[in-house]
């Protein structure tokens, strides 16, 4: 069996991890676990979040190094506010994505992180873009990234339908973080989850004694 | 007439013990990937690859997708990974190609020995077994995942229940109802040389994708149908986003009445929304 362990050799805190975000009718929904390990054996946090709100409508979720991901972050967030200022106008999402893939791109021999970028902008609604580690962008309909993403390929594959509602979305998103969590041990804790709309952000958090349990647990 | 039969019983034993093989160390060659030029002179045989088994009442589904490659070479599109061993016992090979097909022959005969020493038919367990002495054994040398499964009539006050069992009268004739399990079984023997038995198991590099699908998908009384068509839908999944998976889906039902083989071709195979 060809080995499928990824030994990351990432630099101190790594969000060895589970991230996804998905598109549904009116909006998108972005989630992640809460676990922050050290290495492959010691959980440095329980609770972090993950998903770092970079303007009024638009999230980032982080997997790789974590002090890299706080760095690219808080670049990205200061640059996209100066630039909705200059614009007078809430930022559109490709722009806060095209902000940390040049930071990602320029930077790419330093930095260790992936980032998943999605929200609602009034021009073309719910978008989310993925940057990935050499500094791709990318537009998806729904995405997944970390260490525990290459459990749950094949399950959003099968399950994902365009245009899902509000609780078929959460219900898909709770299920497969789960899923990838039961079987990736340096991802784990609680399920957050943003809802992204064009009316609201609301964070909604699943514990873990109320995620969903499946046939051997 | 009786002088002959100790020195029979020797030749005997000691054809047994010479079933030891040898292993030759495998190539392992995982620097020197370049994108200009071909490696498949480089890179050993791998059955990169998705197999996997589910045990269901009165059978087992085994699967398993047909692609062997030489490094990004694919020396065969249909390969077939779902080795006999024995009449009713079967089993899907992941790894360095040389080093299963070399662990399925010695098995084999090993296994075929046993039977006729013991006159009836071998137990899965028996199989599993001497799949994972050879495999850790050789941990060191060999790069071998192998999942057996099969069927096999255990018999007289037996306790090993599986997810299919039937009661029976004992053929003595005696009143009492006695629980006989006509099991099916699914081992898994990973990389190393551990064996467990699971209801459901999955294997090979394409097998990390889905362990999702699979734990949601899962159910325990599953019927023939179902089972195929699971087993079928989980390999078409991780076929897609393996690399080293690929070609026809290749499935084995194993029960009492025999095997049935089947193929499916890369067009038929089941379709998923965003493909």
């Amino acid at each position: 069996m060809d080995s499928h362990h990824s030994y990351s050799q990432v630099k101190g805190v790594s969000t060895g991890t589970t991230i996804l975000a998905v598109k549904f009718n009116g909006g998108v929904i972005i989630g992640s676990d809460s676990r922050a390990s050290m290495g492959e054996s010691y959980v440095s946090s329980k609770t972090i979040n993950k998903l770092i709100q970079v303007h009024d409508r638009i999230f980032c979720c982080i997997a790789g190094s974590l002090a890299d991901a706080q760095a690219v972050t808080k670049m990205a967030k200061f640059q996209l506010s100066f630039h909705s200022i200059q614009m007078e106008s809430p930022p559109l999402v490709k722009a806060a994505a095209s902000i940390m893939r040049e930071l990602c791109y320029n930077n790419k021999e330093e930095l260790q992180a992936g980032f998943i970028t999605a929200g609602w902008d009034r021009k073309k609604g719910p978008q989310i873009y993925v940057v990935s580690l050499g500094g791709m962008l990318l537009s998806q309909p729904f995405t997944i990234g970390g260490s525990g993403s290459t459990y749950i390929y094949g399950y959003v594959d099968a399950k994902f339908k365009p245009d899902m509602s509000l609780e078929e979305a959460i219900q898909f998103s709770t299920n497969a973080l789960a899923l990838a969590m039961g079987r990736d041990n340096v991802s784990g804790g609680v399920v957050h989850l943003v809802v992204i709309t064009e009316a609201e952000v609301k964070h909604v958090v699943v514990p873990g004694n109320k995620l969903p349990k499946f046939h051997d647990e | 007439m009786c002088g002959l039969l100790p020195g029979v019983l020797h030749l005997l034993s000691s054809f047994k013990m010479s079933t030891a093989l040898q292993f030759p160390a495998s190539v392992s060659t995982l620097n020197n990937y370049n994108d200009l030029y071909p490696d498949w002179t480089q890179r050993e045989v791998s059955t990169g690859t998705t197999i996997m088994a589910v045990e269901f009442d009165g059978g087992v589904v085994m699967g398993a997708d047909s692609r062997t490659t030489t490094g990004a070479y694919i020396a065969n599109r249909v390969t077939d990974k779902l080795t006999p061993i024995h009449e009713r016992i079967f089993c899907c090979r992941s790894g360095s190609a040389a080093d299963t097909q070399a662990i399925a022959d010695a098995v084999t005969y090993q296994l075929g020995f046993h039977s006729i020493e013991l006159d009836e038919a071998p137990l899965v367990q028996t199989a599993a077994s001497l799949f994972r002495d050879m495999c850790y054994r050789y941990r060191e040398e060999l790069m071998a995942g192998i999942i057996v499964a099969g069927w096999d009539p255990r018999r007289g006050g037996q306790v090993h229940f599986s997810s299919c069992s039937q009661t029976r009268r004992r053929r003595s004739g005696s009143s009492e109802r006695v629980c006989v399990c006509v099991c099916v079984q699914v081992y898994t023997v990973p990389v190393g040389g551990m064996m467990t038995r699971q209801p459901v198991s999955v294997g090979g590099s394409g097998s990390s994708y889905i362990y999702g699908y699979v734990d949601s998908n899962y159910r325990p009384a599953m019927s023939k149908e179902e089972c195929l068509k699971f087993t079928a839908e989980a390999l078409t999944l991780a076929m897609e986003r393996d690399g080293s998976s690929g070609g026809v889906v290749r499935l084995a039902v194993i029960s009492e009445q025999g095997v049935e083989r089947q193929v499916i071709l890369g067009n038929q195979l089941p379709k998923f929304s965003t493909v």
